[in-house]
């Protein structure tokens, strides 16, 4: 019971707050059992003549707490300066070494608009190294991350920090704009007279304050409302939606405790204990799951609190370097990151259709085929939308009719899918999870023995993103 | 600039704008044979399915020989033979009923099937037939889910609120309405009765007195529907079909609810509905609302349109007398209404606009994907709005950066409008604007598919823009000017290319009147009137085209009512006399308001260049009255002046004591014999009329259909009367010609009957209309 009351409030804070952000991915049979592939694979590599090769050297993120817990009292930067502090522990990277900082936000605190910078100035790096803020919602470290191998790729920087925070305890509430602008003109108020005459025309309705977007800002509809109407596009039903959210908790709960979830850095919590784990993470029944009452569209949705990625708070940070000078440093590199795309389309009615756009292009890019691929990291953003993307991928009508493709690109097997949990489960920091992604996809990818690994999401405003990252040989 | 400046009421713009009706061949059997013919078809039944899912009785309905749904002869029969099957069907439980149109649920009842009767008698059975169904499925011993996308409207959301429950998709499609009254009739199919219980009398009045569509979010907070369905998109099917199959199993999700009663049908009343209907449950208020009611429809009706009178009754007659009373009151009152010549000149109209929404003319060679409108005042803004409007790119060219500016501000706000009613997002808002481009140079006009120009008119200052624009569009380019009285010939004599000279004459404003004129001079080719056609039925608008000539149709006829209305006006008649006795007579403007808004400068300009054209017969009034108004300023709404004062924010309008004065220094003395008050508004009528028939007689105008629609939908033609050519023929020519005859003895040739209009006064089997 404890856990359905859990999702009763997740779900108050979710209508109440805001769901307009997440990503995508894909799941088709509900398999929970992981392969290990020991057999070592001598497939080609994907270093192209005349492109560097960059590296992903590590990657870390602090625990994912569900909003409202643990980290309440903290600002976005404090969360951003842990991750970075924990990969410079993790990495033992001496701190002029890092050339630039690039972070990733979606909900800005309005104080710390730059936050990397905040962040690095706390963290400890040099004064002299500089930093700056990207978002492009739950794909924005994805988008650092790339920001960073561009630079590096351009022969302008050696050695960047990537990442992404998100602080959803607190996030900005605004007078309503009639009381802002009275507010304002009260400033340029020469004479008492003006200024009363100001105060005195506030009325009772300018008072209400107003919310941060709850909702797609072209086209006013939550993401929630979106994912449910996608899932009935595709038709996923509510039973499928919940057996995904399980094995999501599942996957996530016995990675957890086997250790897997290396990335995780411990952090003491100013004024409070030292945190180490995702709290996020509750393997229920199906029936609980099933008691649930629809999030969104009422009475008749799918899409509930429990199958939905939940409000969280949490950074990471990856350490992205030229593979020069990554082994002229003395590392040991995880993975290569390879080649990337980002897609946008119909931010009403394919609000979270990004990985199926995305994969194919990806795939033909790098010269794979989805059998090529080892690992499968999507963003989870809700059930339903991973279902639905794993439909649309799967349908050749689908891609003849909207992807202007001959045939469907196929939806990955189950048994190389998150198997080590997801956003459903471990959390979904907005601007953080891209970093989740490809450090799991690198570690997946030493684990098991795998060569490819395929990173993809789905974000706010119809747009999406993938990326092929490669084992680096051990 | 100029053009004919209209401003009708809501009640005439958008009269006719159901989508009711078809072409359906209707059965006229016997109900022997109708029975047989019942059996026959049972193994094959071609509008009416179903199947049993799950206990759920899933009936598809869906008219193979039409793009909607009518409740035709044919769709009823095979609805009564299948909801038979289903209630001696012990194992359904429960039913849905759902369209396999994607754009339509039931669009109404068969128009022609009503037409087809001779005697309200008939009528008044089609209706008690309609009522007989609808109370079984009302007393349906299994809940019935009526699950709605696409148009609900007239009998199919009579058969709607006969069921237990409904859903409705909040598709842009989906509109609920009772459209009757547009067409002269009322909701015949116990829509009188249901209408009031479900949504409470005020909005109930609403709906069938105003005929409006309502949309889906509005109607679940009416009470109209019970649940409300997103559309969907892209997924394993297209979103349309997609969209009907979700519709139908959450429709039969709750169906299962209803059989199961989990899900109930009473809706918890909130304080402010328990404190309506206590105050409803009132006699003496009930009796005040049908008094308030009755008189605002006589206010705005004149009394000329006796369906809502009838309407009112019906609900009236329903709650005080109950049941019986009322569906009977609502049979008989519909056969009525089907007899009357208002009802019959509302359903012309109707069929009229359906044949002006086509293009006759072919496909042209090629679309029109750029538009270029050269001039920004009223009359250019509005086409460039109602262009992009419908996605299709365009130039908005000025001189000068004023005359921009207040152009590009004018479609802004058009479109921001919709934004405030809904009707458009912000983002949708500024896609259409990113369509625009306004500039004050040719830049990009070589790239124009077609040229409107709506300058100034002035024929000098036409010919310099066809010289200007010839020298920069391409070959194929259509040029089209928007003039209100000048020859489009005379206008393509300085064109290199007459063929692709047309006229294209809209009316002001252009975002809400609905009618295009469209003139074709002997030059003009088939391919660039093709052109024009698509693109003012791109734009939305109701077609009719027509020969070259001074005034082409519309202005021509208005030219001489005007001219009349000015002669009253000398004659002592004042502005508010003559407004009320043409908006007596149907007319949704009154003649003095009328010249206001066209603009006294616009028509000083029309009658002067048509009097020359046309000689006495289009004289009456002294030019020089209007001449000399806009010596003074006083040039109508847009100068503040006119027959009125305007700008002060009182409602009721003054008259501007200084036309007066003009007025008097003009005066003329009234003959007696022909100055009586119905004498008058003959006066003005006949002249129009006769001219309307003189365009038919002359070849400007093809066919009578489009004669009454030009004049209702351009110039506010009473719609009671269906236009000109049906007024002749419902009023009887002779009856006509007798008093125009008198009127000439009086004033001279001006009433002179034209030869077509005295050979229809000689026979009266001739008509315009069969």
């Amino acid at each position: 019971m404890q856990i359905i009351e859990h999702f009763m409030s997740l779900s108050l804070i979710r209508t109440v707050l805001l769901t307009a952000f997440s990503f995508c991915s894909a799941a088709r049979s509900l398999s929970t059992s992981v392969h290990l592939q020991a057999q070592a694979k001598s497939k080609k590599t994907l270093a192209k003549p005349g492109v560097k090769n960059i590296v992903l050297v590590d990657g870390v993120r602090t625990p994912f707490l569900q909003s409202g817990t643990t980290y309440a009292d903290l600002m976005p930067h404090d969360l951003a300066r842990a991750a970075l502090q924990g990969l410079l522990n993790r990495t033992g990277l001496p701190k002029d070494a890092v050339d630039y900082i690039v972070y990733g936000t979606v909900i800005q605190e309005v104080k710390t608009s730059n936050v990397a910078r905040e962040a690095a100035l706390g963290a400890g790096f040099s004064d002299k190294t500089p930093a700056h803020t990207v978002t492009m919602a739950c794909i924005s470290s994805n988008q650092a991350m790339t920001t960073a191998v561009g630079l590096i790729a351009a022969g302008q920087c050696d050695a960047v920090v990537a990442g992404g925070v998100e602080f959803m305890s607190d996030v900005p509430i605004r007078h309503s704009r009639k009381m802002r602008k009275t507010m304002l003109s009260l400033n340029k108020a020469k004479t008492l007279g003006a200024r009363l005459s100001l105060l005195g025309s506030i009325r009772l309705a300018h008072l209400s304050p107003e919310l941060p977007a709850v909702a797609e800002f072209s086209t006013a509809e939550t993401m929630g409302h979106s994912a449910d109407r996608l899932a009935a596009a595709f038709g996923v039903s509510r039973l499928e939606q919940d057996e995904f959210a399980l094995r999501s908790h599942t996957l996530a709960k016995k990675a957890q405790d086997g250790g897997m979830l290396s990335d995780v850095i411990s952090f003491k919590v100013p004024g409070r204990d030292i945190v180490s784990k995702d709290n996020g993470i509750r393997p229920a029944t199906m029936e609980q799951l099933a008691k649930l009452k629809p999030a969104f569209i009422k009475p008749h949705g799918t899409v509930t609190a429990a199958n939905s990625s939940f409000l969280t708070d949490g950074a990471s940070a990856v350490l992205i370097m030229s593979e020069e000078k990554a082994l002229a440093m003395g590392y040991k590199p995880k993975a290569y990151l390879r080649d990337f795309v980002y897609v946008s389309q119909d931010p009403k009615d394919q609000l979270l259709l990004g990985p199926t756009y995305a994969t194919p292009k990806v795939l033909e890019k790098s010269g794979l085929t989805l059998n090529d691929i080892d690992v499968f990291e999507f963003h989870e953003a809700f059930a339903g939308q991973i279902m639905a993307n794993l439909k649309a991928m799967e349908s050749d009508w689908f891609a003849q009719t909207y992807m202007g493709r001959k045939t469907k690109v196929g939806a990955p097997p189950m048994e190389k899918f998150n198997t080590w949990g997801g956003s459903l489960s471990l959390g979904h920091p907005f601007a953080a999870t891209g970093c989740r992604l490809v450090t799991t996809v690198a570690h997946r990818l030493q684990k098991e023995g795998g060569q490819y690994g395929l990173v993809a999401a789905c974000a706010a405003g119809g747009q999406g993103h993938a990326m092929v990252i490669e084992a680096y040989p051990q | 600039m100029a053009s004919v400046r209209l401003l009708l009421t809501r009640r005439c713009c958008t009269a006719l704008k159901t989508t009711t009706g078809h072409g359906q061949r209707s059965l006229s059997v016997s109900s022997a044979v109708l029975a047989l013919l019942c059996l026959s078809l049972s193994a094959a039944r071609t509008h009416v399915s179903y199947e049993v899912k799950d206990n759920v009785a899933v009936v598809r309905i869906n008219d193979p020989t039409s793009k909607v749904n009518t409740l035709s002869r044919h769709m009823q029969a095979e609805m009564v033979e299948v909801m038979n099957e289903i209630w001696g069907n012990a194992a359904v439980k429960s039913a849905v009923l759902i369209s396999r149109k994607p754009g339509c649920f039931i669009a109404g009842a068969d128009i022609n099937m009503i037409q087809a009767c001779k005697t309200a008698e008939e009528v008044t059975s089609l209706s008690q037939e309609g009522q007989k169904i609808f109370d079984q499925v009302e007393k349906s011993p299994i809940p019935i889910v009526a699950a709605i996308n696409g148009s609900c409207l007239g009998g199919g959301l009579e058969f709607a609120i006969a069921c237990q429950y409904r859903i409705a998709t909040k598709s842009k499609k989906t509109i609920l309405g009772t459209p009757e009254v547009m067409l002269g009739l009322l909701p015949g199919a116990g829509g009188t009765q249901r209408l009031p219980k479900m949504v409470g009398l005020p909005a109930a009045f609403d709906m069938m007195l105003t005929g409006k569509n309502i949309r889906p979010d509005k109607a679940k907070k009416m009470g109209l529907v019970h649940q409300l369905v997103d559309p969907l998109g892209p997924g394993l099917k297209s979103p349309e079909e997609r969209t009907i199959e979700y519709l139908e199993e959450v429709a039969v999700d709750f169906a299962k609810g209803l059989a199961g009663r989990k899900v109930t049908v009473e809706k918890k009343k909130g304080l402010v509905q328990k404190i309506q209907d206590f105050v409803m449950g009132l006699p003496p208020v009930r009796k005040q609302i049908y008094k308030t009611v009755h008189s605002k429809v006589m206010k705005q009706s004149k009394g000329l349109y006796p369906a809502p009178l009838k309407i009112i009754e019906c609900i009236q007659t329903g709650i005080e007398k109950g049941n019986a009373a009322g569906y009977l009151t609502e049979s008989q009152n519909f056969g009525k209404l089907a007899m009357t010549s208002e009802s019959r000149a509302l359903i012309g109209l109707y069929h009229g606009q359906v044949t002006c929404k086509k293009n006759h003319f072919g496909k042209p060679e090629r679309d029109v994907k750029k538009l270029a409108v050269l001039g920004a005042g009223l009359m250019g803004a509005g086409i460039a709005q109602v262009t992009i409007d419908k996605g299709v790119a365009t130039i908005l060219k000025d001189t000068t950066e004023e005359g921009l500016a207040r152009g590009h501000q004018q479609v802004y706000k058009g479109l921001n409008d919709k934004t405030k009613k809904k009707s458009l997002t912000t983002f949708e808002r500024d896609g259409i604007m990113s369509l625009l481009s306004g500039q004050l140079d040719y830049r990009d006009f070589e790239n124009a598919d077609m040229v409107i120009e709506a300058v100034f008119e002035d024929l000098s200052i036409k010919h310099k823009v066809v010289k200007e624009v010839e020298a920069v569009i391409p070959p194929h380019c259509i040029f089209a000017t928007n003039t209100s009285a000048l020859p489009i010939k005379d206008i393509a004599a300085a064109s290199k290319r007459p063929e692709k000279v047309i006229g294209m004459h809209y009316f002001s404003p252009v975002d809400k009147m609905q009618l295009l004129e469209i003139i074709t001079t002997n030059k003009t080719s088939k391919d660039t009137t093709a052109s024009a056609v698509a693109v003012g039925l791109k734009q939305g608008k109701v077609i009719i085209v027509v020969g070259d000539g001074p005034g082409f149709y519309t202005t021509r006829c208005l030219a001489p009512m005007l001219a009349e209305a000015v002669r009253a006006l000398q004659e002592g008649v004042g502005p508010k006399k003559l407004d009320s006795l043409t908006t007596g007579f149907g007319f949704p403007v009154g003649a003095a308001t009328l010249a206001d808004e066209v603009g006294i400068d616009v028509a000083a300009h029309v009658a002067e260049d048509l009097g020359k054209a046309f000689g006495t017969r289009f004289g009456g009034g002294n030019v020089e009255v209007l001449k000399m108004m806009v010596q003074k300023g006083f040039k109508g709404r847009k100068s503040g002046k006119g027959c009125y004062v305007y700008g002060a924010k009182s409602k009721e309008k003054k008259v501007n004591s200084g036309a007066e004065d003009i007025l008097k220094s003009f005066k003329l003395t009234a003959p007696p014999a022909v100055s009586a008050d119905e004498d008058i508004q003959y006066r003005l009528v006949s002249r129009f009329v006769n001219e309307a028939v003189l365009c038919l007689q002359e070849g400007i105008l093809p066919d009578p259909v489009q004669g009454d629609i030009g004049a209702v939908f351009g110039l506010g033609f009473p719609p009671c009367l269906g236009g000109p050519f049906r007024f002749v023929d419902s009023h009887g020519a002779d009856k006509l010609v007798q008093k125009m005859k008198r009127f000439e003895e009086a004033y001279g040739n001006q009433f002179t009957p034209c030869q077509l209009l005295l050979d229809h006064a000689k026979d009266s089997s001739k008509r315009f209309h069969k």
